[in-house]
């Protein structure tokens, strides 16, 4: 009796390890190697032409910080500002396609992800439009004397939140669904037999439970947020451009690569260390 | 039960376990960091003796016309030539360069009658949307001595320059290029290469001011200092992401020689530019995009390139260009044939065939750009009237003297004066 019981043991210890290898191969290969490139191309020193020799020059980083230090701060505040806005809209719409929509959720699930059918750059170009300044946007929100940055939307702060917030919408929209759909509705019936107005059912009880798709769903909005160039190369004017503007001219354009892939790690880090203690506050077991 | 199996200590070992062993795996990528130490990252350029490499060449018939010939091309690799066997040239272009038939916007008429009269198929692609961009792209191959599969690129003259000085593109044999004598005078020896022997201009432009004067109320812009201080176009203003234009342009205007400047005269010129970005005045740095901003009237003016200016006042007559006083900034999108291209006689067929004054001529009728071709506008005359008389397209000799180039720049140069540049432009 007790020695198959051993072997099943040693067994199902291994197995982890077995299922693990193809995606820890997978990782390795498509994330470790190149972050190591990347991190070794951050302290090289040349030219792209003579090419660049390693030379442990850490310097670049407090130079990349004099320089650029401001787009990280911009870059920051933009996803936060967006993934806020995207919690604000998402969530009611999640709630309302999880508990009220009845036949029409599958529909409304679908028209959440089409926007995915048409590519990125065209729904941002798309924005261009809308915005435009003789466009009914900006002539509606102009009769209403809406604050407006130089009398326009376009190339503004604001454009470049708008566009962020709305290219990463579903990424908020669908973990909160999932988390919400979840919600067996009779503890909402038992808080509400227990004298609880609906509003404080909704804070005590539905709010709570949700909380693994807000976490969810803001971590998926901010990180990509935080990265993005797409929306302030299009939707900016010289003074909104993102880190990863920067990343983009430096390493398209002015082939510095060090400063490039300098800017990438700490662009890196620096979302690393926001998560972790975004988690650790928020807590991780309700997430996995 | 998931949760009671997290709370288990067997759990908990894992976890420490895990936290053990990434202390391991990081230092195992610090070994990994060290194996990076001693390769370092390759630098771009081919050598004269890297190009003696053998290139798996097998046996593919020479067609007679690669290097073996002239000896002039010793250092650039075989390239294969497979032209002979396979009647195929492939020609990499920017969007909305070349001719479209009226009914069928995929066909060029140009295109297809080479292939009637010489048997040779064009794959056309137009996938050069930006000069950085394409040399990201083609970079691993070029840098590594392989094809990149494609005959024929047209890139800028400063890209073009890079190309020659990075080993990366083949000499023509004059012998298939003929017409290269119709190139025009003004055209015929850029320093980066003097006998134009490794390119050829597909279009040449120029960069000057474009005014929207429905915008401006009937105010036509016609100096970078109005452009870039004049209070009532504040905001509505936009200048082009290519440094040479931009900052070319702004030098001119300055007094400075755009050719020939020294490290205080370019940092002058983007204080300029800087002032102008930090008071508001310029909106957004762009690509082709502000053509269609100016032609709606989201901003009244910009630097702007002439072929783009032709084809917004085609429908739109307030539209205006102006040559500033100080001069404007020329500049030519050239042909070049990339090393080991697999056909390359019939790619120089193609060139050559694009220097015939006639067909240069249909071409320059639906691109709008300065035509490169002597006797052009005599074929014009017979195609359009009106286009063979715009100075846009076939520039006088006094336009032309006011026209400048850019200076050649070394690679630490280019790194460092477009970083200086990308900050003013908010990265």
């Amino acid at each position: 009796m007790e020695l198959p019981k051993g072997r099943a043991r040693r067994g199902s210890r291994s197995l982890p390890y077995v299922l693990l290898s193809p995606g820890m191969l997978w990782l390795v290969i498509f994330f470790l190697v190149p972050m190591a490139t990347l991190a070794a191309l951050s302290l090289q020193t040349g030219d792209y032409e003579q090419g660049f020799t390693l030379t442990w020059n850490w310097h670049i980083y407090s130079e990349m910080w004099t320089r650029y230090g401001h787009h990280f701060i911009r870059s920051f505040s933009y996803a936060f500002v967006a993934t806020v806005a995207a919690l604000v809209i998402a969530y009611p719409l999640a709630y309302a396609i999880a508990f009220k929509a009845g036949r029409w959720k599958n529909l409304l699930l679908v028209l959440v992800i089409a926007p995915f059918f048409t590519s990125f750059l065209v729904r941002t170009l798309a924005w261009q439009a809308i915005l435009a300044d003789n466009g009914w946007v900006t002539s509606t929100l102009r009769s209403l004397h809406f604050p407006m940055q130089d009398g326009r939307l376009l190339n503004t702060s604001f454009a470049v939140i708008c566009g962020l917030t709305y290219n990463f919408l579903p990424f908020m929209v669908l973990p909160l669904y999932a988390s919400l759909e979840r919600i067996d509705p009779r503890v909402v019936e038992a808080a509400s037999d227990l004298y609880a107005r609906p509003i404080t059912a909704f804070r005590r009880v539905t709010f709570p439970l949700s909380l693994p798709g807000v976490v969810a769903g803001t971590l998926l909005t901010f990180i990509p947020a935080a990265g993005d160039y797409v929306n302030a190369t299009f939707l900016g004017s010289p003074q909104d451009q993102m880190v990863g503007n920067v990343v983009d001219k430096q390493f398209l354009v002015s082939n510095d690569y060090p400063i490039a892939s300098a800017l990438s790690m700490t662009m890196l880090v620096a979302i690393l260390i926001l998560v972790s203690l975004y988690i650790r506050r928020a807590g991780t077991e309700e997430i996995v | 039960m998931t949760d009671d199996f997290r709370r288990s200590p067997e759990f908990r070992d894992f976890l420490a376990q895990a936290s053990r062993r990434d202390f391991l795996r990081i230092a195992g990528l610090g070994g990994v960091a060290a194996f990076l130490a001693s390769c370092s990252t390759k630098g771009a350029a081919i050598k004269a003796s890297d190009t003696a490499l053998p290139s798996s060449s097998g046996p593919s018939p020479t067609g007679g016309t690669s290097g073996s010939t002239t000896p002039s091309t010793a250092t650039t690799p075989p390239s294969n030539d497979k032209s002979d066997v396979d009647k195929l040239v492939v020609f990499s272009n920017w969007p909305l360069y070349i001719d479209v038939d009226a009914k069928n916007e995929s066909l060029h008429p140009t295109l297809a009658a080479f292939t009637k009269s010489t048997g040779v198929k064009v794959t056309y692609t137009e996938d050069v949307n930006d000069n950085d961009q394409f040399f990201g792209k083609v970079k691993p191959q070029l840098s590594a001595g392989q094809d990149t599969k494609r005959d024929i690129i047209v890139l800028t003259d400063w890209m073009a320059a890079r190309m020659i000085r990075l080993n990366w593109v083949q000499k023509f044999d004059p012998a298939n290029v003929p017409n290269a004598k119709n190139l025009r005078a003004a055209l015929k020896s850029p320093p980066w290469d003097p006998d134009r022997s490794h390119t050829l201009p597909w279009a040449t432009g120029l960069t000057g001011i474009a005014t929207n004067t429905k915008v401006t109320g009937g105010k036509t812009v016609t100096s970078m200092t109005q452009l870039l201080t004049d209070k009532s176009l504040k905001g509505k203003v936009t200048c082009l992401t290519e440094m040479r234009d931009t900052v070319g342009l702004i030098m001119l205007e300055m007094g400075k020689d755009p050719a020939n400047f020294t490290d205080a005269d370019y940092t002058a010129a983007l204080d300029m530019l800087q002032t102008a970005v930090s008071s508001g005045q310029i909106r957004q740095f762009t690509g082709n995009e502000y053509a269609q901003a100016l032609g709606k009237g989201s901003i009244a003016a910009a630097v702007a390139w002439s072929g783009d200016v032709i084809q917004l006042q085609a429908a739109n007559k307030d539209i205006k260009f102006t040559a500033p006083d100080s001069g404007l900034m020329i500049w030519s999108d050239n042909m070049m044939i990339p090393n080991q291209a697999q056909h390359k006689k019939n790619a120089e067929m193609l060139i050559n065939y694009y220097y015939d004054p006639k067909v240069a001529a249909m071409l320059a009728a639906s691109v709008n750009y300065i035509c490169p071709v002597e006797g052009a506008q005599e074929a014009m005359k017979s195609i359009d009237k009106t286009l063979a008389t715009n100075p846009l397209i076939f520039p006088d000799d006094a336009t032309l003297a006011k026209t400048h180039v850019f200076m050649g720049l070394s690679a630490t140069q280019e790194t460092t004066y477009s970083t200086q540049f990308t900050t003013v432009t908010g990265s």
